[in-house]
């Protein structure tokens, strides 16, 4: 009965959702394989402690708690040397983390640091005797890939979002652990965060996304989609690259082949051809709307309705009957 | 500076897959290849620094089959100066596998850089650039769109959920190049001639034991074609109606 170990994502000392799903996740893995405990790793600056509560509730039988002022930051090197000292140390089945942009940083140099294989990004996972099966998009997201891991420990990633978190409450003991590296060691040092354009709600975990294409003709027009945004509520902005590469907006507001991948329940496609790139980032989406005057745009041929017209008429339209339609709801 | 390049050769991903008799992987008859994506942009990226602060040289890396060596003639057609295969008969899914072997050749290279793409885009890993970085016991950044490489050190931004970090690291250093570092160039004719004549090493992979495999490879389900509401600002009550009504997001 092997115990499973859980990466607990915080920033700015607050848990992200990532951390919930990561140690639901884990707590699916013990139970699979017997019911062993579920050991959750959180890392911040002091006080990160007072976040082991909602890691207990999901699940947690131990939180270990690394504190440490410089912590307030992802300190890479410092953050891999310390989860990996425990994987080794604990005897893990499976260490889980999320495949959030930190997550993804992170896993590949806990398992390198213990050297474990990993399973990176899984959308699903189950555990068949030995081994993990997980799921994975492949191929720009035209393949599905099911991969089987064995050994021990298997390091694995969760995408955010493919898992809801559970409540099933445990002990959640704290323990507390010094970091593996003194920071102050770290080679790599972050010297300045830059908060995106759109700080409000990321594309990862936005419910519903309002993308816009060249087909704004230009930059100040986003203003229609960022609109369109708030009148969901629940709404992040996406771009394509022709809009990215014209600096109308950020690189990171980009979704595609080079860019973010996103399953929202809506995608509102703005001005949008639906070149092959751009469909590999969004083609998972539960609904998806286009708008594009081109009755012919191959965005037509994934969508699931379509408004043929003009982006600069639709959207101020559609922003108003939205705003109207949550009111009344 | 000397810089390495790791590029894997990847399907064209215009291409419309089908899976191979095996169920395991896409069916490669008569799909063209290149190098994956943000490979080429790595490759770029090392040839501007060299060209910037000269002298350098940029190396360009591959594991796998003899067909590898294709990828590795277009990065030195683009200006790299020399190209080593790791040969080994397949590329392993397992990218703890191919990071042991890279570690193994990059150790005494005496690289001041060590470029890898953010992942590839045929396995969409995103695995092998950190922990080869990890095997080398050598700092590395991920994710990179920005990259600024001075005298002993360097500064790049990283893209995270909705926000950026600018950090900086000293050399030699392990970087992935995400989108917005540099578009590859298109080699010219005189480099596609100089390039058959660069040198291009071939030396047996030091893979790694393999743990993680593709047990199934499968096409998602279509999606079912979707109609137009109809045209212009007058078609926003209908597409309404159908959001709340029968896709029930609104
Ligand atoms: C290796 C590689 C990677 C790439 N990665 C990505 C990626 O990650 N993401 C991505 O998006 N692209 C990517 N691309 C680029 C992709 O091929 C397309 O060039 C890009 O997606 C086009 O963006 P767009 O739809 O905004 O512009 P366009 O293709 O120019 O389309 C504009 C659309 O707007 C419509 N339109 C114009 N005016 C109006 C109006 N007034 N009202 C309504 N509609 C209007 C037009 O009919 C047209 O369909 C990549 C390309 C390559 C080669
Ligand atoms: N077979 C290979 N040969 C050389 N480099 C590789 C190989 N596989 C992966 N890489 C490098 O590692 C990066 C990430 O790959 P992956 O972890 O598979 O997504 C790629 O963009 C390449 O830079």
């Amino acid at each position: 009965m092997a115990n499973t170990f859980a990466f607990a994502e915080s920033r700015g000392g607050a848990l992200r959702r990532p951390a919930l799903e990561a140690v639901t996740a884990a707590r699916a893995i013990a139970d699979a394989t017997g019911g062993g405990e579920v050991h959750a790793m959180l890392i911040g600056a002091p006080g990160t402690a007072a976040l082991a509560p909602r890691l207990a509730e999901h699940g947690a039988d131990v939180v270990i708690v690394v504190e440490h002022p410089a912590f307030e930051r992802y300190v890479p090197e410092s953050f891999a040397a310390t989860a990996a000292a425990r994987v080794k140390a604990g005897g893990y089945r499976a260490a889980v983390f999320s495949s959030s942009a930190q997550g993804k940083d992170l896993a590949p140099r806990v398992a390198a640091l213990v050297g474990a294989s990993m399973l990176p990004d899984v959308t699903s996972f189950t555990v068949q005797g030995d081994a993990i099966v997980g799921t994975h998009p492949a191929f720009t997201n035209k393949t599905v890939a099911t991969l089987t891991l064995t050994g021990s420990p298997a390091v694995i990633t969760l995408r955010p979002g493919a898992m809801a978190p559970k409540a099933n409450a445990k002990a959640g003991k704290v323990e507390t652990m010094p970091p593996a590296l003194d920071p102050a060691q770290a080679k790599v040092v972050v010297k300045e965060m830059v908060q995106g354009s759109t700080a409000k709600l990321d594309l990862g975990d936005a419910p519903v996304i309002v993308s816009g294409g060249r087909g704004l003709r230009e930059a100040g027009n986003f203003k229609l989609v960022e609109d369109l945004a708030a009148a969901f509520g629940n709404a992040a902005v996406g771009a394509t690259r022709a809009v990215t590469d014209d600096g109308w907006r950020p690189h990171s507001d980009q979704i595609g082949q080079t860019g973010r991948q996103v399953s929202p329940d809506l995608y509102v496609a703005c001005g949008i051809s639906g070149a092959i790139q751009h469909i590999a980032g969004m083609r998972t989406s539960k609904t998806i709307v286009a708008i594009n005057k081109d009755k012919e745009a191959p965005i037509f041929a994934v969508a699931d309705y379509g408004i043929v017209g003009d982006v600069l008429e639709v959207l101020p339209a559609l922003t108003e009957a939205v705003k109207k339609a949550k009111a009344g709801a | 500076m000397k810089i390495a390049v790791c590029i894997k050769r990847v399907p064209d991903m215009e291409s419309r897959f089908r899976i191979g008799p095996d169920g395991k992987w896409v069916d490669e008859t008569g799909l063209k290849f290149d190098m994956s994506d943000f490979d080429g942009y790595a490759v770029e990226a090392a040839l501007q620094i060299n060209e910037k602060q000269p002298p350098g040289e940029t190396v360009v890396i591959a594991l796998g089959p003899d067909v590898v060596q294709e990828a590795l003639r277009k990065a030195m057609s683009m200006g790299a100066e020399r190209g080593v295969q790791l040969k080994a008969d397949a590329v392993p899914a397992d990218g703890f596998a191919i990071a042991t072997a890279l570690a193994a050749e990059l150790k005494d290279g005496g690289y001041d850089l060590i470029l890898f793409g953010r992942m590839a885009m045929d396995t969409q890993h995103g695995t092998v650039g950190p922990m080869t970085a990890t095997l080398l016991g050598l700092p590395c950044v991920t994710s990179v769109s920005k990259l600024d490489i001075g005298a002993g050190k360097g500064t790049a931004r990283r893209e995270l959920e909705g926000a950026a970090e600018i950090v900086e690291f000293p050399l030699p250093a392990v970087v992935t190049i995400d989108e917005g570092v540099a578009r590859p160039r298109y080699p010219a004719l005189k480099g596609i001639m100089a390039a058959k004549k660069k040198p291009l090493d071939v030396r047996p992979a030091q893979l790694g034991p393999v743990h993680l495999t593709v047990t199934k490879m499968e096409l998602p389900a279509d999606r079912k074609a979707g109609r137009i509401v109809g045209e212009g600002p007058a078609a926003v009550p209908e597409l309404v109606r159908l959001l709340r009504d029968e896709a029930k997001v609104l």
